[in-house]
Protein backbone atom coordinates (compact mmCIF):
# COMPACT_ATOMS: atom_id res chain seq x y z
CA UNK A 1 0.00 0.00 0.00
CA UNK A 2 3.05 2.72 1.11
CA UNK A 3 4.81 1.94 -2.47
CA UNK A 4 1.61 2.49 -4.17
CA UNK A 5 1.22 5.51 -2.06
CA UNK A 6 5.08 6.45 -3.11
CA UNK A 7 4.07 5.95 -7.01
CA UNK A 8 1.06 8.23 -6.84
CA UNK A 9 2.61 11.12 -5.18
CA UNK A 10 5.36 10.34 -7.92
CA UNK A 11 2.78 10.78 -10.51
CA UNK A 12 1.10 13.86 -9.26
CA UNK A 13 4.89 15.58 -8.67
CA UNK A 14 5.24 14.98 -12.30
CA UNK A 15 2.30 16.22 -13.56
CA UNK A 16 3.01 19.58 -11.58
CA UNK A 17 6.35 19.59 -12.56
CA UNK A 18 5.33 19.49 -16.36
CA UNK A 19 2.72 22.40 -15.76
CA UNK A 20 5.00 24.18 -14.11
CA UNK A 21 8.00 24.27 -15.38
CA UNK A 22 7.46 26.11 -18.53
CA UNK A 23 6.38 29.19 -16.51
CA UNK A 24 9.34 28.87 -13.96
CA UNK A 25 11.41 28.55 -17.49
CA UNK A 26 10.24 31.80 -18.57
CA UNK A 27 10.15 33.62 -15.19
CA UNK A 28 14.21 32.12 -15.15
CA UNK A 29 14.96 33.59 -17.90
CA UNK A 30 13.50 37.01 -17.65
CA UNK A 31 16.84 37.69 -15.67
CA UNK A 32 19.53 36.63 -17.85
CA UNK A 33 21.54 39.25 -19.01
CA UNK A 34 22.43 36.99 -22.11
CA UNK A 35 19.46 38.16 -23.98
CA UNK A 36 18.46 34.34 -25.20
CA UNK A 37 16.58 31.86 -23.17
CA UNK A 38 19.78 29.79 -23.18
CA UNK A 39 23.28 30.39 -21.38
CA UNK A 40 22.26 32.34 -17.70
CA UNK A 41 25.06 34.25 -17.85
CA UNK A 42 24.48 36.77 -15.26
CA UNK A 43 21.20 38.44 -13.16
CA UNK A 44 20.12 41.29 -14.21
CA UNK A 45 16.73 43.45 -13.74
CA UNK A 46 16.96 45.05 -17.35
CA UNK A 47 14.10 43.67 -19.03
CA UNK A 48 12.06 44.65 -16.24
CA UNK A 49 13.53 47.92 -16.58
CA UNK A 50 12.79 48.16 -20.54
CA UNK A 51 8.76 47.07 -19.60
CA UNK A 52 8.02 49.45 -17.42
CA UNK A 53 9.53 52.10 -19.77
CA UNK A 54 7.35 50.40 -22.64
CA UNK A 55 4.92 52.76 -22.83
CA UNK A 56 2.81 50.86 -25.53
CA UNK A 57 2.96 48.09 -24.05
CA UNK A 58 1.79 49.70 -20.47
CA UNK A 59 -1.24 51.05 -22.15
CA UNK A 60 -1.73 47.53 -24.02
CA UNK A 61 -1.94 46.20 -20.18
CA UNK A 62 -4.17 48.48 -19.30
CA UNK A 63 -6.47 48.27 -22.02
CA UNK A 64 -6.69 44.24 -21.02
CA UNK A 65 -7.54 44.92 -17.88
CA UNK A 66 -10.00 47.83 -18.92
CA UNK A 67 -11.26 45.07 -20.77
CA UNK A 68 -11.59 42.06 -18.78
CA UNK A 69 -13.17 44.40 -16.19
CA UNK A 70 -15.76 46.31 -18.00
CA UNK A 71 -16.50 43.09 -19.84
CA UNK A 72 -17.32 40.85 -16.86
CA UNK A 73 -19.25 43.41 -14.94
CA UNK A 74 -21.58 44.00 -17.98
CA UNK A 75 -21.77 40.30 -18.58
CA UNK A 76 -22.09 39.58 -14.87
CA UNK A 77 -25.33 41.45 -14.87
CA UNK A 78 -26.78 40.01 -18.28
CA UNK A 79 -26.14 36.84 -17.34
CA UNK A 80 -27.68 37.21 -13.61
CA UNK A 81 -30.93 38.36 -15.61
CA UNK A 82 -30.47 35.62 -17.76
CA UNK A 83 -30.40 32.59 -15.39
CA UNK A 84 -33.22 34.35 -13.41
CA UNK A 85 -35.49 34.56 -16.80
CA UNK A 86 -34.69 30.75 -17.40
CA UNK A 87 -35.07 30.05 -13.93
CA UNK A 88 -38.74 31.72 -14.06
CA UNK A 89 -39.64 29.78 -17.22
CA UNK A 90 -41.49 26.64 -16.07
CA UNK A 91 -42.71 24.53 -19.03
CA UNK A 92 -40.20 22.05 -20.73
CA UNK A 93 -39.43 23.10 -24.27
CA UNK A 94 -38.73 26.47 -23.93
CA UNK A 95 -36.40 26.66 -21.20
CA UNK A 96 -34.13 24.06 -22.77
CA UNK A 97 -34.35 25.90 -26.30
CA UNK A 98 -33.04 28.86 -24.00
CA UNK A 99 -30.02 26.29 -22.37
CA UNK A 100 -29.28 25.12 -26.13
CA UNK A 101 -29.02 28.92 -27.06
CA UNK A 102 -27.03 29.58 -24.36
CA UNK A 103 -23.99 26.81 -24.43
CA UNK A 104 -23.75 27.31 -28.44
CA UNK A 105 -21.69 30.40 -27.48
CA UNK A 106 -19.63 28.36 -24.62
CA UNK A 107 -18.87 24.75 -27.21
CA UNK A 108 -18.14 27.50 -29.96
CA UNK A 109 -14.63 27.35 -31.23
CA UNK A 110 -12.93 30.56 -30.61
CA UNK A 111 -12.14 30.50 -34.03
CA UNK A 112 -15.84 30.85 -35.47
CA UNK A 113 -16.80 33.06 -33.21
CA UNK A 114 -14.05 35.54 -33.95
CA UNK A 115 -15.36 35.27 -37.21
CA UNK A 116 -18.72 35.35 -37.18
CA UNK A 117 -18.29 38.35 -34.73
CA UNK A 118 -16.15 40.08 -37.82
CA UNK A 119 -19.02 39.45 -39.89
CA UNK A 120 -21.69 40.72 -37.12
CA UNK A 121 -19.60 44.10 -36.96
CA UNK A 122 -18.91 44.73 -40.03
CA UNK A 123 -22.35 44.33 -41.51
CA UNK A 124 -23.71 46.60 -38.48
CA UNK A 125 -21.12 49.10 -39.04
CA UNK A 126 -19.31 48.77 -35.81
CA UNK A 127 -15.64 50.29 -36.00
CA UNK A 128 -12.93 47.50 -34.95
CA UNK A 129 -11.26 48.51 -32.22
CA UNK A 130 -12.31 48.71 -28.03
CA UNK A 131 -15.69 48.85 -29.03
CA UNK A 132 -15.77 45.59 -30.81
CA UNK A 133 -13.31 43.93 -28.89
CA UNK A 134 -15.58 44.94 -25.17
CA UNK A 135 -18.69 43.54 -26.80
CA UNK A 136 -17.29 40.24 -28.21
CA UNK A 137 -15.80 39.61 -24.62
CA UNK A 138 -19.16 40.50 -23.09
CA UNK A 139 -20.96 38.32 -25.43
CA UNK A 140 -19.01 35.21 -24.79
CA UNK A 141 -18.87 36.14 -20.78
CA UNK A 142 -22.80 36.01 -20.51
CA UNK A 143 -23.30 32.26 -21.23
CA UNK A 144 -20.49 31.76 -18.71
CA UNK A 145 -21.94 33.48 -15.88
CA UNK A 146 -25.84 32.00 -16.52
CA UNK A 147 -24.38 28.20 -16.24
CA UNK A 148 -22.26 29.54 -13.04
CA UNK A 149 -25.54 31.12 -11.31
CA UNK A 150 -28.44 28.87 -12.46
CA UNK A 151 -27.40 25.72 -10.54
CA UNK A 152 -27.68 28.48 -7.17
CA UNK A 153 -30.79 29.51 -8.30
CA UNK A 154 -32.44 25.56 -8.41
CA UNK A 155 -31.08 25.13 -5.13
CA UNK A 156 -32.75 27.86 -3.91
CA UNK A 157 -36.25 26.46 -2.34
CA UNK A 158 -39.29 28.46 -3.77
CA UNK A 159 -40.53 28.95 -0.34
CA UNK A 160 -38.36 31.48 0.28
CA UNK A 161 -39.50 33.48 -2.25
CA UNK A 162 -43.53 32.99 -1.18
CA UNK A 163 -42.05 33.52 2.31
CA UNK A 164 -41.01 36.77 1.70
CA UNK A 165 -43.89 37.67 -0.81
CA UNK A 166 -46.40 36.75 2.41
CA UNK A 167 -44.22 39.04 4.72
CA UNK A 168 -44.74 42.02 2.39
CA UNK A 169 -41.77 41.97 0.39
CA UNK A 170 -41.97 44.07 -3.15
CA UNK A 171 -40.24 42.31 -6.16
CA UNK A 172 -37.58 44.40 -5.91
CA UNK A 173 -36.86 43.60 -1.97
CA UNK A 174 -37.51 40.11 -3.10
CA UNK A 175 -34.67 40.46 -5.03
CA UNK A 176 -32.19 42.53 -3.69
CA UNK A 177 -32.69 40.69 0.12
CA UNK A 178 -33.65 37.63 -0.94
CA UNK A 179 -32.71 35.96 -4.29
CA UNK A 180 -29.34 37.64 -4.59
CA UNK A 181 -27.66 37.26 -1.14
CA UNK A 182 -28.68 33.31 -2.09
CA UNK A 183 -26.80 32.85 -5.17
CA UNK A 184 -24.01 35.11 -4.29
CA UNK A 185 -21.15 32.50 -4.44
CA UNK A 186 -22.51 31.67 -8.12
CA UNK A 187 -22.35 35.37 -8.98
CA UNK A 188 -18.77 35.64 -8.06
CA UNK A 189 -17.50 32.54 -9.55
CA UNK A 190 -19.43 33.53 -12.82
CA UNK A 191 -17.65 36.92 -12.29
CA UNK A 192 -14.33 35.59 -11.81
CA UNK A 193 -14.67 32.74 -14.68
CA UNK A 194 -15.92 35.38 -16.91
CA UNK A 195 -12.56 37.29 -15.88
CA UNK A 196 -10.42 34.60 -16.75
CA UNK A 197 -11.92 33.71 -20.04
CA UNK A 198 -12.00 37.53 -20.80
CA UNK A 199 -8.06 38.18 -19.75
CA UNK A 200 -7.25 34.94 -21.90
CA UNK A 201 -8.85 35.28 -24.80
CA UNK A 202 -6.55 35.55 -27.76
CA UNK A 203 -8.39 34.12 -31.32
CA UNK A 204 -11.60 36.41 -30.84
CA UNK A 205 -10.17 39.23 -30.03
CA UNK A 206 -7.94 38.20 -32.95
CA UNK A 207 -10.46 38.44 -35.12
CA UNK A 208 -12.41 41.43 -33.87
CA UNK A 209 -9.67 43.90 -33.44
CA UNK A 210 -8.69 47.09 -35.29
CA UNK A 211 -5.42 47.97 -36.14
CA UNK A 212 -4.64 50.52 -33.43
CA UNK A 213 -5.90 48.65 -30.53
CA UNK A 214 -4.56 45.67 -29.17
CA UNK A 215 -4.82 43.67 -26.14
CA UNK A 216 -1.93 41.43 -24.10
CA UNK A 217 -2.53 38.36 -26.04
CA UNK A 218 -2.33 39.87 -29.72
CA UNK A 219 0.55 41.91 -28.56
CA UNK A 220 2.63 38.83 -27.66
CA UNK A 221 1.74 36.63 -30.27
CA UNK A 222 2.53 39.39 -33.24
CA UNK A 223 6.14 39.93 -30.70
CA UNK A 224 6.60 35.77 -30.57
CA UNK A 225 6.12 35.59 -33.86
CA UNK A 226 9.06 37.90 -34.75
CA UNK A 227 11.47 35.74 -31.65
CA UNK A 228 12.33 35.41 -28.22
CA UNK A 229 12.79 38.78 -26.74
CA UNK A 230 13.15 38.84 -23.05
CA UNK A 231 10.96 41.45 -22.09
CA UNK A 232 8.52 39.13 -23.13
CA UNK A 233 9.39 36.98 -20.35
CA UNK A 234 9.82 39.65 -17.79
CA UNK A 235 6.06 40.67 -18.63
CA UNK A 236 4.90 37.35 -18.07
CA UNK A 237 6.72 36.78 -14.63
CA UNK A 238 4.73 39.71 -13.67
CA UNK A 239 1.17 38.36 -15.05
CA UNK A 240 2.40 35.41 -13.42
CA UNK A 241 3.02 37.19 -9.99
CA UNK A 242 -0.18 39.38 -9.83
CA UNK A 243 -2.43 35.92 -11.20
CA UNK A 244 -1.28 34.14 -8.24
CA UNK A 245 -1.93 37.24 -5.66
CA UNK A 246 -5.54 37.10 -7.49
CA UNK A 247 -6.10 33.73 -6.83
CA UNK A 248 -4.59 33.24 -3.06
CA UNK A 249 -6.48 36.38 -2.75
CA UNK A 250 -10.09 34.63 -4.24
CA UNK A 251 -9.41 31.62 -2.46
CA UNK A 252 -9.13 33.19 1.26
CA UNK A 253 -12.07 35.01 0.29
CA UNK A 254 -13.74 31.35 -0.58
CA UNK A 255 -12.60 29.41 2.35
CA UNK A 256 -14.07 32.46 4.69
CA UNK A 257 -17.15 32.15 3.20
CA UNK A 258 -17.56 28.58 2.87
CA UNK A 259 -16.43 28.25 6.25
CA UNK A 260 -19.80 29.76 8.28
CA UNK A 261 -21.66 27.72 6.58
CA UNK A 262 -20.14 24.57 7.18
CA UNK A 263 -20.36 24.92 10.44
CA UNK A 264 -24.38 25.85 10.27
CA UNK A 265 -24.11 22.41 8.25
CA UNK A 266 -23.00 20.11 11.09
CA UNK B 1 -46.83 42.41 -12.12
CA UNK B 2 -44.69 39.11 -12.03
CA UNK B 3 -44.80 39.00 -15.45
CA UNK B 4 -43.72 42.66 -16.10
CA UNK B 5 -41.04 41.31 -13.86
CA UNK B 6 -40.15 38.33 -15.75
CA UNK B 7 -40.07 40.23 -19.22
CA UNK B 8 -37.78 42.86 -17.75
CA UNK B 9 -35.24 39.80 -17.05
CA UNK B 10 -36.49 37.99 -20.32
CA UNK B 11 -35.64 41.32 -22.92
CA UNK B 12 -31.97 41.84 -22.32
CA UNK B 13 -31.36 38.40 -22.22
CA UNK B 14 -33.15 37.43 -25.38
CA UNK B 15 -31.38 40.77 -27.23
CA UNK B 16 -28.56 39.38 -26.44
CA UNK B 17 -29.22 35.20 -27.79
CA UNK B 18 -30.81 37.41 -30.87
CA UNK B 19 -27.29 39.34 -31.58
CA UNK B 20 -24.16 37.39 -30.49
CA UNK B 21 -25.81 34.05 -31.27
CA UNK B 22 -28.46 33.55 -33.69
CA UNK B 23 -27.37 36.16 -35.93
CA UNK B 24 -23.50 35.54 -35.98
CA UNK B 25 -24.73 31.70 -36.85
CA UNK B 26 -27.08 33.30 -40.03
CA UNK B 27 -24.45 35.76 -40.99
CA UNK B 28 -21.72 32.79 -41.93
CA UNK B 29 -24.41 30.21 -43.29
CA UNK B 30 -25.14 33.28 -45.44
CA UNK B 31 -21.28 34.48 -46.95
CA UNK B 32 -21.04 31.09 -47.34
CA UNK B 33 -23.06 31.31 -50.81
CA UNK B 34 -20.83 34.01 -51.61
CA UNK B 35 -17.43 34.19 -53.42
CA UNK B 36 -14.40 36.52 -53.26
CA UNK B 37 -15.96 38.86 -56.48
CA UNK B 38 -19.18 38.69 -53.95
CA UNK B 39 -21.69 36.67 -56.32
CA UNK B 40 -24.13 34.44 -55.25
CA UNK B 41 -22.73 30.57 -55.51
CA UNK B 42 -22.38 27.30 -54.45
CA UNK B 43 -18.72 26.57 -55.49
CA UNK B 44 -17.40 27.10 -51.98
CA UNK B 45 -19.34 23.74 -50.66
CA UNK B 46 -18.30 21.86 -54.31
CA UNK B 47 -14.57 23.13 -53.56
CA UNK B 48 -14.61 22.14 -49.92
CA UNK B 49 -15.44 18.45 -51.01
CA UNK B 50 -12.05 18.69 -52.78
CA UNK B 51 -9.10 16.33 -52.03
CA UNK B 52 -7.32 19.09 -50.68
CA UNK B 53 -10.34 20.31 -47.96
CA UNK B 54 -11.11 16.65 -47.09
CA UNK B 55 -7.51 15.80 -46.22
CA UNK B 56 -7.33 18.91 -44.09
CA UNK B 57 -10.45 18.23 -42.74
CA UNK B 58 -9.89 14.39 -41.58
CA UNK B 59 -6.14 15.63 -40.47
CA UNK B 60 -7.48 18.19 -38.34
CA UNK B 61 -10.21 15.68 -36.83
CA UNK B 62 -6.87 13.08 -36.14
CA UNK B 63 -5.45 15.79 -33.93
CA UNK B 64 -8.18 16.82 -31.91
CA UNK B 65 -8.99 13.08 -31.49
CA UNK B 66 -5.22 12.12 -30.14
CA UNK B 67 -5.26 15.87 -28.12
CA UNK B 68 -8.43 14.74 -26.38
CA UNK B 69 -7.46 10.66 -25.51
CA UNK B 70 -3.57 11.33 -24.45
CA UNK B 71 -5.44 14.26 -22.51
CA UNK B 72 -8.35 12.17 -20.84
CA UNK B 73 -5.28 9.62 -20.15
CA UNK B 74 -3.19 11.91 -18.55
CA UNK B 75 -6.28 13.52 -16.73
CA UNK B 76 -8.14 10.82 -15.49
CA UNK B 77 -5.29 9.68 -13.02
CA UNK B 78 -4.33 13.14 -12.08
CA UNK B 79 -7.68 13.76 -11.18
CA UNK B 80 -8.46 10.29 -9.07
CA UNK B 81 -5.10 11.03 -7.31
CA UNK B 82 -6.03 15.00 -6.42
CA UNK B 83 -9.36 13.27 -4.91
CA UNK B 84 -6.95 11.06 -2.37
CA UNK B 85 -4.90 14.05 -1.21
CA UNK B 86 -4.96 16.58 1.88
CA UNK B 87 -5.76 19.92 0.89
CA UNK B 88 -7.54 18.35 -2.33
CA UNK B 89 -9.00 22.17 -2.73
CA UNK B 90 -5.57 23.47 -2.66
CA UNK B 91 -3.94 21.15 -5.27
CA UNK B 92 -6.28 21.36 -7.51
CA UNK B 93 -6.24 25.59 -7.69
CA UNK B 94 -2.83 24.55 -8.49
CA UNK B 95 -3.94 22.73 -11.45
CA UNK B 96 -6.31 25.39 -12.54
CA UNK B 97 -3.74 28.20 -12.00
CA UNK B 98 -1.54 27.44 -15.17
CA UNK B 99 -4.51 27.96 -17.01
CA UNK B 100 -5.28 31.56 -15.60
CA UNK B 101 -1.72 32.05 -17.27
CA UNK B 102 -2.11 34.03 -20.76
CA UNK B 103 -2.14 30.79 -23.43
CA UNK B 104 0.15 32.99 -25.71
CA UNK B 105 2.36 33.23 -23.04
CA UNK B 106 2.74 29.12 -22.50
CA UNK B 107 2.86 28.79 -26.12
CA UNK B 108 6.18 31.18 -26.15
CA UNK B 109 7.36 29.68 -23.11
CA UNK B 110 7.67 26.14 -25.79
CA UNK B 111 9.62 28.02 -28.08
CA UNK B 112 12.30 28.36 -25.66
CA UNK B 113 11.92 25.35 -24.39
CA UNK B 114 11.41 22.91 -27.18
CA UNK B 115 14.08 25.45 -29.47
CA UNK B 116 17.61 24.24 -30.50
CA UNK B 117 19.34 25.70 -27.61
CA UNK B 118 16.56 25.29 -24.74
CA UNK B 119 15.88 23.31 -21.85
CA UNK B 120 14.87 19.87 -23.63
CA UNK B 121 17.68 19.78 -26.22
CA UNK B 122 20.36 19.98 -23.28
CA UNK B 123 18.73 17.25 -21.07
CA UNK B 124 18.67 15.04 -24.49
CA UNK B 125 22.09 15.64 -24.97
CA UNK B 126 23.22 14.64 -21.42
CA UNK B 127 21.35 11.89 -21.15
CA UNK B 128 23.33 10.86 -24.75
CA UNK B 129 20.44 11.04 -27.41
CA UNK B 130 21.81 13.99 -29.00
CA UNK B 131 20.27 17.03 -30.40
CA UNK B 132 16.12 16.25 -31.74
CA UNK B 133 14.48 18.66 -33.54
CA UNK B 134 11.31 19.73 -31.12
CA UNK B 135 10.14 22.32 -32.37
CA UNK B 136 7.87 22.76 -35.54
CA UNK B 137 7.09 18.54 -35.12
CA UNK B 138 4.05 16.85 -34.73
CA UNK B 139 5.09 15.51 -31.35
CA UNK B 140 5.60 19.49 -30.11
CA UNK B 141 2.39 20.36 -31.69
CA UNK B 142 0.43 17.47 -29.78
CA UNK B 143 2.46 17.81 -26.51
CA UNK B 144 1.56 21.72 -25.79
CA UNK B 145 -1.88 21.25 -27.25
CA UNK B 146 -2.38 18.53 -24.77
CA UNK B 147 -0.32 20.56 -21.72
CA UNK B 148 -2.66 23.85 -22.36
CA UNK B 149 -6.01 21.55 -22.33
CA UNK B 150 -5.38 19.52 -19.78
CA UNK B 151 -6.79 21.55 -17.05
CA UNK B 152 -10.45 21.84 -18.82
CA UNK B 153 -10.00 17.69 -18.39
CA UNK B 154 -9.04 17.20 -15.19
CA UNK B 155 -11.37 19.83 -13.32
CA UNK B 156 -15.16 18.16 -14.51
CA UNK B 157 -13.57 14.19 -13.84
CA UNK B 158 -11.94 15.84 -10.28
CA UNK B 159 -15.64 17.43 -9.53
CA UNK B 160 -17.74 13.94 -11.35
CA UNK B 161 -14.93 12.19 -8.85
CA UNK B 162 -16.20 14.00 -5.82
CA UNK B 163 -19.72 13.98 -6.16
CA UNK B 164 -19.51 10.08 -6.16
CA UNK B 165 -20.34 8.53 -3.17
CA UNK B 166 -17.19 6.46 -1.75
CA UNK B 167 -18.97 3.92 -0.07
CA UNK B 168 -20.31 2.77 -3.46
CA UNK B 169 -16.35 2.12 -3.95
CA UNK B 170 -16.18 0.60 -0.44
CA UNK B 171 -19.13 -1.50 -1.34
CA UNK B 172 -17.73 -2.88 -4.00
CA UNK B 173 -14.31 -3.95 -2.31
CA UNK B 174 -15.87 -5.73 0.25
CA UNK B 175 -18.34 -7.67 -2.28
CA UNK B 176 -14.36 -9.04 -3.46
CA UNK B 177 -13.93 -6.77 -6.58
CA UNK B 178 -10.27 -6.10 -7.81
CA UNK B 179 -9.27 -2.79 -7.70
CA UNK B 180 -9.39 -2.71 -11.48
CA UNK B 181 -13.06 -4.32 -11.12
CA UNK B 182 -13.85 -1.40 -9.40
CA UNK B 183 -12.79 0.87 -11.73
CA UNK B 184 -14.13 -0.50 -14.44
CA UNK B 185 -17.32 -1.04 -13.14
CA UNK B 186 -18.07 1.41 -10.31
CA UNK B 187 -15.63 4.29 -10.25
CA UNK B 188 -15.48 4.71 -14.42
CA UNK B 189 -19.01 4.50 -15.12
CA UNK B 190 -20.54 6.70 -12.29
CA UNK B 191 -17.63 9.52 -14.24
CA UNK B 192 -18.43 9.21 -17.11
CA UNK B 193 -20.18 12.65 -17.07
CA UNK B 194 -17.69 14.41 -16.10
CA UNK B 195 -15.21 12.48 -18.86
CA UNK B 196 -17.75 13.46 -21.44
CA UNK B 197 -17.52 17.36 -20.39
CA UNK B 198 -13.92 17.06 -20.43
CA UNK B 199 -13.80 15.29 -23.99
CA UNK B 200 -16.19 18.30 -25.31
CA UNK B 201 -14.20 20.89 -23.17
CA UNK B 202 -11.30 19.45 -25.27
CA UNK B 203 -12.08 18.03 -28.61
CA UNK B 204 -14.12 21.06 -29.99
CA UNK B 205 -11.20 23.97 -29.11
CA UNK B 206 -8.57 21.32 -30.67
CA UNK B 207 -10.51 20.77 -33.49
CA UNK B 208 -9.89 24.45 -34.34
CA UNK B 209 -6.74 25.70 -32.78
CA UNK B 210 -5.15 27.98 -34.55
CA UNK B 211 -2.11 29.66 -32.57
CA UNK B 212 -0.04 27.02 -31.84
CA UNK B 213 -0.10 25.53 -35.23
CA UNK B 214 1.41 28.79 -36.05
CA UNK B 215 3.80 29.13 -32.96
CA UNK B 216 4.73 25.68 -32.38
CA UNK B 217 4.27 23.95 -35.34
CA UNK B 218 5.38 26.25 -37.61
CA UNK B 219 2.22 25.93 -40.40
CA UNK B 220 3.21 21.93 -41.16
CA UNK B 221 -0.36 21.71 -39.08
CA UNK B 222 -3.31 22.69 -40.97
CA UNK B 223 -6.25 22.70 -38.75
CA UNK B 224 -9.66 23.92 -39.64
CA UNK B 225 -9.36 26.97 -37.46
CA UNK B 226 -5.82 27.76 -39.31
CA UNK B 227 -7.59 27.74 -42.63
CA UNK B 228 -10.41 29.92 -41.38
CA UNK B 229 -8.40 32.43 -39.86
CA UNK B 230 -6.10 32.29 -43.42
CA UNK B 231 -9.56 33.10 -45.10
CA UNK B 232 -10.91 35.35 -42.94
CA UNK B 233 -7.73 37.66 -42.41
CA UNK B 234 -5.10 37.03 -44.72
CA UNK B 235 -6.92 36.06 -48.12
CA UNK B 236 -9.89 37.94 -47.37
CA UNK B 237 -12.19 35.09 -49.16
CA UNK B 238 -15.06 35.62 -46.31
CA UNK B 239 -16.79 33.31 -48.10
CA UNK B 240 -14.91 29.77 -48.19
CA UNK B 241 -13.91 30.86 -44.64
CA UNK B 242 -17.34 31.23 -43.60
CA UNK B 243 -17.92 27.44 -45.64
CA UNK B 244 -15.14 26.11 -43.66
CA UNK B 245 -16.80 27.80 -40.29
CA UNK B 246 -20.35 26.08 -41.32
CA UNK B 247 -18.86 22.78 -41.56
CA UNK B 248 -17.10 23.17 -38.12
CA UNK B 249 -20.43 24.52 -36.45
CA UNK B 250 -22.71 21.49 -37.90
CA UNK B 251 -19.48 19.05 -36.81
CA UNK B 252 -20.44 20.91 -33.12
CA UNK B 253 -24.27 20.37 -32.92
CA UNK B 254 -23.89 17.03 -34.45
CA UNK B 255 -21.53 16.81 -31.11
CA UNK B 256 -23.92 18.59 -29.05
CA UNK B 257 -26.86 16.58 -30.05
CA UNK B 258 -25.34 13.37 -29.20
CA UNK B 259 -24.23 13.99 -25.65
CA UNK B 260 -27.73 16.09 -24.96
CA UNK B 261 -29.82 12.38 -26.00
CA UNK B 262 -27.74 10.49 -23.78
CA UNK B 263 -27.93 13.04 -20.96
CA UNK B 264 -31.93 13.08 -21.45
CA UNK B 265 -31.52 8.92 -22.10
CA UNK B 266 -30.06 8.70 -18.43
CA UNK B 267 -32.39 11.10 -17.10
CA UNK B 268 -35.58 9.01 -18.27
CA UNK B 269 -33.32 5.58 -17.20
CA UNK B 270 -33.61 7.26 -13.74
CA UNK B 271 -37.35 8.31 -13.37
CA UNK B 272 -38.03 4.41 -14.59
Amino acid sequence: MRAKNKWSNLYLVLVFVVLYAPIFYLMFYSFNSGGSMRNFESFTLDYYKEVFEDTRLLIIVLNTFVIALLSSAISTILGVMGAIAIHHIRSHRPKQTLLTLNNVLIVSPDVIIGASFLILFTIIGIKLGFVSVLLSHIAFSVPIVVIMVLPKLQEMSSTLIDAARDLGASSWQVLTRVVLPFIKPGIFAGFFMALTYSLDDFAVTFFVTGNGFSTLSVEIYSRARQGVSLSINALSTLIFLFTIILVVGYYFINQRNAKPSAKEGR
Amino acid sequence: MLNKSRSFYLIPYLAWIVLFVIAPILLVAYYSLFNVEGSFTFDNYVKFFTPVYMRMTLSSFWYAFLITAISLLVAYPTAYLLTRTKHKQLWLLLIILPSWINLLLKAYAFIGLFGTYGLTNSVLEAIGIGKQQILFTDFSFIFVSVYIFIPFMILPIFNALEEMNPSLVYAARDLGASAWMTFRRVIFPLTISGVKAGCMAVFIPALSLFMITRLIAGNRVITLGTAIEQHFLVTQDWGMGSTIAVFLILAMAAMMLVTGNRKRGAADARKK
